[in-house]
């Protein structure tokens, strides 16, 4: 930045240099807790969590930094899953072509229902996109490829660039980490980009943003686009890591889930999407033997975190350390 | 055998008697979410889940203290339009400074907890509930058969509606509340007490959803995720008609639920997306909705 041509910029500097050093603390953390953790714990769950942490990451671009609250993001995440375990199963794809054609279907996707659904601000945002995403929950319902209440099972993860192995859970959860890692970074550049400036512009008064000249639509359009694409490289990365894609990555809870993992981790942070899909992923693990009991804590979580918690998790540490 | 176009005019008739069934429960539950958004400024995601209460609530009212469907049809809605305004007034009231959004979260959040609820108690299986004597049989009109109790409903849906609407356009009562969607803080300088009329007007919406869900009852089973199912739909609904005006929400919800009907004539596969289909279109050539106001 150029401190010289505008002085008053200086006093902005520091403050974002301690945010800066933050962030660098809690990327080096991060990296190493995953590079660790498969000795510890396993490897399934965290390749699991790293997808659904991406997931999160890439809702949390849109909310977080856009404003925009969608709520149909597991259209993206599921047809993504599909069509990834169609081109592994069915086309014979090797992995990392199946995944950039579930990423490709989740972008158009994102095209398609991000133009209609900007249509209309706030509150009938949410409702459209998860009128949307209900629609193609039915679709995927009816299609023959998707294989109804069976899903998409047995995908073959395959070799690697038509090389790499990836039966073995280690050398997979390689990949996952690098894709994982990949997202988080490209997710982190176009929030501080100039792009991403904009965004946020529009997040805290689009009419000023609109008459400094900014043709806003279209940043929501291109925000929710890869918004969408990466939630598809999320899903399609599932589906190859877990060999099963099925409805119920489609369907509305999933949407919901989404939003729960960014706003417990800590909605328009870097960092609290990462923690609160693992937060709330771990939490489905241990209550998996109380059943139907899930729902009703996460509608406690729900609650809670709106009430009393809205920072949320990473949230709230960055505050304690602000003062 | 009559026949329009190549179909049995029983089978046509039929599926538009469905469609203004499920029209009427469209129609009930947007109204309510017009009537809530108007005043609360929160879209109520827990409203599928209060229709659900409704028919909950009718049923537990008949297996337990073996009270019919007629005082039901009373109890139900007071029981959880009362429980709507312990929400009102314990949770929902701490949001109406912040963004609109927590709304939406909260009663997401609301609406997992009773289906949660409603899963554990009830298990996710329909639960029958039994016709009232009185309104079982129906009348043979000739093309088709018309069964008492459907035609009840959509007489009993559209009074309701309508009244709600009289008593919001054309009443001193609905002139306060209209003000007061308008302008709070200039309503409460007149001396009228506009949070308890939020408060009412929420335990209302929630009444009204209370009461669809009642009459849904002997028609669908009665199960837990019933709501959820709806309440998406409903949004739908919301977004094709615009929260603007209550006849606006009233007739889009009939047409649409007629417009299901006729596609499930015509072309089945599409039935349950026909509505998110014209949602769509609807967004792409006038995007403040039907009957919606450009903000």
């Amino acid at each position: 930045m150029d401190t010289t041509t505008s002085p008053v910029m200086t006093g902005a500097a520091a403050p974002s240099m301690v945010r800066r050093n933050g962030e660098t603390i809690g990327f080096v953390i991060m990296v190493a807790a995953l590079i660790v953790a498969p000795f510890f714990v396993y490897p399934l769950f965290l390749m699991q969590a790293m997808c659904f942490a991406l997931f999160a990451c890439a809702f949390n671009l849109l909310i977080g930094y856009g404003g925009l609250l969608s709520f149909g993001h597991a259209l993206y995440f599921g047809w993504a899953s599909y069509l990834a375990a169609h081109a592994a199963k069915v086309w014979g794809l090797t992995p990392e072509l199946a995944i950039l054609t579930g990423t490709a279907t989740a972008a158009v996707f994102g095209l398609a229902a991000g133009s209609l659904a900007i249509r209309r601000q706030g509150i009938y945002f949410a409702m459209i996109t998860l009128a949307l995403a209900q629609m193609m929950y039915f679709v995927a319902l009816r299609m023959k490829f998707t294989g109804g209440e069976d899903g998409i099972q047995a995908v073959p993860r395959g070799h690697l660039f038509g090389v790499i192995d990836l039966t073995n859970d280690m050398t997979m959860y390689v990949v996952v980490l690098v894709i994982f890692l990949a997202g988080f970074m490209l997710i982190y550049r176009i929030i501080h980009s100039p792009f991403g400036e904009v965004l946020k512009a529009i997040r805290e008064n689009e009419p000023r943003a609109v008459s400094l000249g900014y043709k806003t639509e279209r940043y929501k359009l291109i925000a929710f686009m890869l918004s969408a694409t990466l939630a598809g490289v999320a899903g399609s990365t599932k589906a190859i890591t877990m060999q099963i894609a099925s409805l119920t990555d489609v369907n509305w809870p999933m949407s919901g889930e989404v939003v729960l993992m960014t706003l417990v981790g800590g909605l328009g942070t870097i960092f609290g999407p990462v923690v609160g899909a693992f937060v709330i992923l771990f939490m489905q693990f241990k209550l998996s033997v109380v059943g139907e009991w899930v729902l009703v804590i996460q509608g406690v979580i729900f609650v809670t975190c709106v009430l009393l918690f809205r920072r949320g998790i990473v949230g709230e540490i960055a505050a304690l350390f602000k003062r | 055998m009559i026949t329009i176009f190549g179909i049995p005019s029983a089978a046509l008739f039929g599926q538009l008697l469905i469609g203004l069934i499920n029209g009427s429960f469209y129609a009930l539950l947007s109204l309510g979410l017009a009537v809530i958004f108007g005043m609360l400024n929160i879209i109520n995601f827990a409203h599928g889940a209060q229709y659900m209460l409704g028919a909950v609530a009718a049923f537990l009212l008949l297996q337990w203290t073996g009270i019919g469907y007629w005082p039901a049809l009373v109890v139900a809605p007071l029981v959880v339009g009362a429980f709507g305004i312990v929400i009102e007034r314990t949770l929902l009231q701490w949001l109406y400074k912040l963004d609109h959004l927590y709304g939406l979260l909260l009663t997401f959040g609301l609406a997992l907890i009773i289906e949660g609820l409603g899963r554990n108690y009830l298990g996710s299986a329909g639960l029958p509930y039994t016709l009232p004597d009185s309104l079982r049989g129906g009348q043979n009109l000739g093309f088709m058969f018309l069964p008492n109790y459907r035609a009840w409903v959509i007489v009993a849906s559209a009074v309701i509606c309508f009244g709600t609407w009289f008593a919001i356009e054309r009443t001193r009562l609905g002139a306060y509340l209209r003000a007061a969607t308008e302008n709070p803080t200039l309503v409460r300088a007149f001396g009228i007490n506009v949070p308890v009329m939020i408060t009412l007007t929420y335990g209302f919406g929630v009444a009204l959803a209370a009461f669809a869900g009642v009459m849904a009852a002997p028609i669908y089973n009665v199960s837990p995720q019933m709501g959820s199912e709806l309440i998406i739909v409903v949004f739908a609904v919301v977004v094709i008609g615009g929260m603007g005006s209550i006849l606006g929400a009233i007739l889009t919800g009939f047409g649409l639920g007629i417009i299901e009907g006729l596609t499930k004539v015509f072309y089945p596969e599409a039935s349950n997306t026909v509505i998110f289909v014209i949602m769509a279109i609807v967004l792409l050539v006038r995007p403040a909705g039907l009957f919606g106001r450009r903000a």
